[in-house]
């Protein structure tokens, strides 16, 4: 699982930036069937943490009603430079992490 | 039903629990008013709020009229946020009314719906 990660180059201190995230993943929801005519079995990130130097700042818990691929856009106030950790966990129990570095000027 | 009987049964739902005083304004859910494919539908939540430590938005859920599964996400935010707001896409089985419930730090809650005809239905649903 892989994921890609979008924030400005370069933030003010204190400013609101937007953190754009896309996670390659299917989201199966259960009721597809596969050419073999047997169901794909139900699997769905459902937690997604996103910690700015250690600390959680954003969380969403997702269901089989976000799209495939799930993309988040979600605002961050810009602390300190530092990094961003992005970890989810799907329902195989198969976990995924990122992360973006950040640089905070003044 | 007598008093207790009720908030015994309301506290099988506990985010519904207080489903009374859910108000409509401050929260803005944007979707389009008619969606070619359900697969995957473009969905903006915007919650009018300070953000700061004493005020702040705990909780955006999603929820569906007509999924399966009828909460779709639960978005957490709070001060380090530094603004309420969410951009995703959605699976849709159906055309069907969203609404977003916004949680602020005291307790409030706000909601916002908005109805989204879907020509091609998400496979979401065993019909």
């Amino acid at each position: 699982m892989t994921a890609r990660i979008r924030i400005p180059k370069e933030a003010k201190r204190g400013e609101v930036i937007r953190v754009r995230l896309l996670v390659q993943h299917p989201m199966e929801t259960g009721y597809r069937l596969a050419p073999d005519g047997v169901k794909v079995p139900k699997n769905v990130i459902r937690s997604l943490v996103c910690r700015y130097n250690g600390v959680e700042v954003f969380r969403a818990e997702m269901s089989p009603g976000i799209a495939a691929n799930p993309f988040l856009e979600f605002p961050i106030v810009a602390a300190e430079s530092g990094e961003l950790e992005f970890t989810w966990v799907d329902d195989d129990g198969l976990k995924g992490r990122a992360t973006e570095p950040i640089s905070v000027a003044g | 039903m007598k008093r207790r009987g009720f908030l015994a049964f309301m506290g099988m739902f506990p985010w519904a629990a207080s489903a009374q005083s859910v108000r409509h304004g401050r929260v803005k859910l944007e979707l389009p008013v008619l969606a070619d494919n359900g697969n995957s539908v473009p969905m903006k939540v915007t919650v009018e709020s300070p953000m700061t430590e004493a005020d702040h938005v705990k909780l955006v859920r999603l929820i569906s009229e007509r999924n399966p599964e009828r909460q779709m996400a639960v978005f957490h935010f709070g001060p380090r946020s530094g603004a309420a707001e969410v951009t995703s896409r959605v699976r849709l089985a159906g055309s069907q009314t969203v609404t977003a419930i916004a949680e602020m730090s005291d307790g409030s809650q706000w909601m916002d719906s908005a109805h989204v005809q879907v020509t091609l239905s998400a496979c979401v649903d065993e019909s």
